[in-house]
């Protein structure tokens, strides 16, 4: 019973020697931004946690002051939202299709789902941007949202959770006289509510840290999101720490708060992939 | 009549594919088609190609920014995966274990950097590796007498770095990983296993592991994928695609740089087929491998 006790506290010990080590990033990111960014230049950020030097003064720019910060924030909820919307919609779409019918060409279909999953998307950036360019969607929301519409890895999951619900509904309804479509939207997608939370926040997650592809296809400043926005204050010619940091201590706030208040459906939907590898 | 036609049980399931089917077409083979044709040529944005056959994968064979890159990704796959994988695997099986005090509070506070873009934490690590005295890292060293280091000024310790950033991001998925491959382990196993004497090591080595294997590949292949496609996290450490003596240049980077940056599309492309190709490679071999292994047991 002692040697438990022993063992249970040297683990604790262990994985609260970690745990700071992981949060100290934050830490530091969340003091910086009470200080002057004058501060960050001349010391560096460090852990001092000195109050004389901490003010409200970046909290106060960043609500008042002249910048664009919140328009990035609004598209990038913006282009979140809908992004997220249509891509669960389409994405299970794909799955009851590929869940319900037996139907030719199914097999090879499906391996081209796979086949989406295994190659790195960064081997598509320049002929899609290329694409984009030569059919004017150049700088536009769609060139964003429409490649990834029908997400390999959201259909992937939709269909394994789908391949858990009785195939007796869809008989069923057709007995009722119910047309294909009928079913699929008053008897399945309501079956399908608690699978969408977990997909939701994935694809949520990803579009909200989105980078690489939005920094290439929008040039035009007012339609920058919020990563394409703060990579923006660091140039060349110095960087403007007063709001990057308290910027990006802001962006993090909303994942925060969402992720403390849905755990259950961020660690389900990350790990989503894994369970039947 | 056409309604009948679209209403019908043959017919129905093609319509429900049939977004796949289209954004597979126009964004992803079509694509992937022009990209190997484009690497056949001579190109610019907006001017008509000109065919040179195989003369850009010839260059590309002589290129020794082109080799650094690949060297560069490939230690940088090589180090986040001796990273990657073990740690996340032991810290899954302690959390785990019956003598854990707080366990959803590490898993979630493990868990929480990857909920930031790349761009925040790219920016945090760039600044806590700053090269001032002041600087974290540096402070910290500071106490042990250790003078302060130009981080991302040096090649090793510019390494240090971005596996730094990676380790901290990604331990924390792939121990969720992990620990929802551990859920699938029975107990029995390990009941059965102390009854006839086995030790926590024992146990941990004969039964853990080999049944965390199919996660274990999961992780594997993914991590092969992210770190030899790795390039924003460069990009954020050295504020833009140019490192001293290219020393954080991966091989999308150069992708991007003679693609974007330089316009020399056919170039670019090029490079894109022969990461996929290094990609794919790697993976198969590897899928193999675990392949053969199962076919011992």
């Amino acid at each position: 019973m002692k040697k438990e006790t022993a063992i249970k506290i040297v683990l604790f010990i262990f994985f609260a020697i970690i745990c700071v080590l992981v949060l100290i990033p934050f830490y530091a990111v969340t003091i910086a931004s009470f200080k002057p960014g004058e501060d960050l230049i001349r010391y560096g950020l460090n852990l001092r946690f000195d109050i004389s030097a901490m003010s409200l003064d970046n909290f106060a720019y960043l609500f008042t002051g002249e910048h664009s910060y919140f328009s990035w924030f609004f598209n990038s909820v913006l282009l979140t939202v809908v992004q997220v919307a249509l891509t669960l919609i389409i994405s299970a779409t794909v799955a009851y299709g590929f869940s319900a019918y037996e139907f030719k060409g199914k097999n090879f279909l499906f391996i081209c789902v796979l086949l989406i999953m295994m190659v790195p998307f960064e081997i598509l950036l320049l002929p899609l941007y290329t694409l984009t360019y030569n059919i004017g969607l150049m700088n536009s929301y769609s060139a964003i949202i429409l490649p990834g519409i029908a997400s390999a890895a959201t259909i992937f999951f939709f269909r394994q959770y789908l391949s858990g619900i009785p195939k007796e509904i869809i008989s069923a309804g057709r007995v009722d006289g119910a047309s294909e479509y009928g079913i699929y939207i008053r008897l399945i997608l309501p079956v399908m509510k608690p699978s969408f939370a977990a997909m939701a926040i994935l694809n949520g997650m990803n579009s909200w840290n989105n980078f690489l592809w939005p920094f290439m296809v929008l040039s035009n400043a007012n339609k920058y999101t919020l990563p394409i926005g703060l990579k923006t204050l660091l140039t060349p010619y110095g960087n403007n720490y007063d709001l990057l940091i308290v910027g990006s201590f802001f962006s993090i706030l909303p994942i925060f708060i969402l992720f403390v208040a849905f755990q259950k459906y961020f660690i389900d939907g990350m790990t989503a992939g894994a369970v039947k590898g | 009549m056409i309604k009948r036609f679209l209403y019908s049980q043959k017919v129905a399931p093609y319509v429900f594919v049939l977004p796949f089917i289209l954004v597979f077409l126009i964004f992803w083979a079509y694509p992937l088609g022009s990209s190997l044709t484009m690497s056949f040529q001579k190109m610019t944005l907006g001017q008509e190609a000109q065919w040179i056959g195989f003369d850009n994968y010839t260059k590309l064979m002589g290129d020794t920014v082109f080799l650094k890159a690949v060297i560069n990704s490939a230690i940088y796959m090589v180090l986040t995966l001796a990273i990657l994988i073990p740690f996340p695997m032991l810290f899954a099986v302690l959390i785990n274990s019956k003598f854990m005090w707080g366990r959803e509070f590490f898993k979630s506070s493990f868990f929480f950097p990857a909920l930031t873009s790349v761009v925040v934490a790219g920016t945090i690590f760039r600044l806590m590796f700053g090269e001032m005295e002041g600087s974290l890292i540096n402070s910290i060293l500071g106490m042990f007498g250790i003078d302060p280091v130009k981080f991302l000024k040096g090649q090793i310790t510019g390494y240090i770095a971005l596996v730094a950033l990676a380790t901290w991001r990604w331990t924390g998925v792939n121990m969720l990983y992990f620990l929802s491959g551990l859920k699938n382990i029975s107990e029995d196993y390990y009941e059965a296993a102390s009854i006839d004497g086995a030790s926590k090591f024992q146990q941990f080595t004969r039964i853990t592991m080999p049944l965390l294997k199919p996660t274990t590949i999961y992780v594997l292949t993914i991590s092969i994928y992210a770190g030899l496609a790795m390039f924003i996290e460069s990009m954020m450490l050295w504020n833009g695609n140019n490192s001293p003596k290219n020393i954080g240049l991966t091989i999308v980077g150069y992708l991007y740089r003679q693609g974007i940056e330089k316009n020399n599309l056919g170039y670019a492309a090029a490079v894109g087929i022969v990461l996929l190709a290094i990609t794919m490679i790697i993976n198969l071999t590897q899928l193999a491998f675990s392949g053969m292994f199962k076919k011992e047991d």
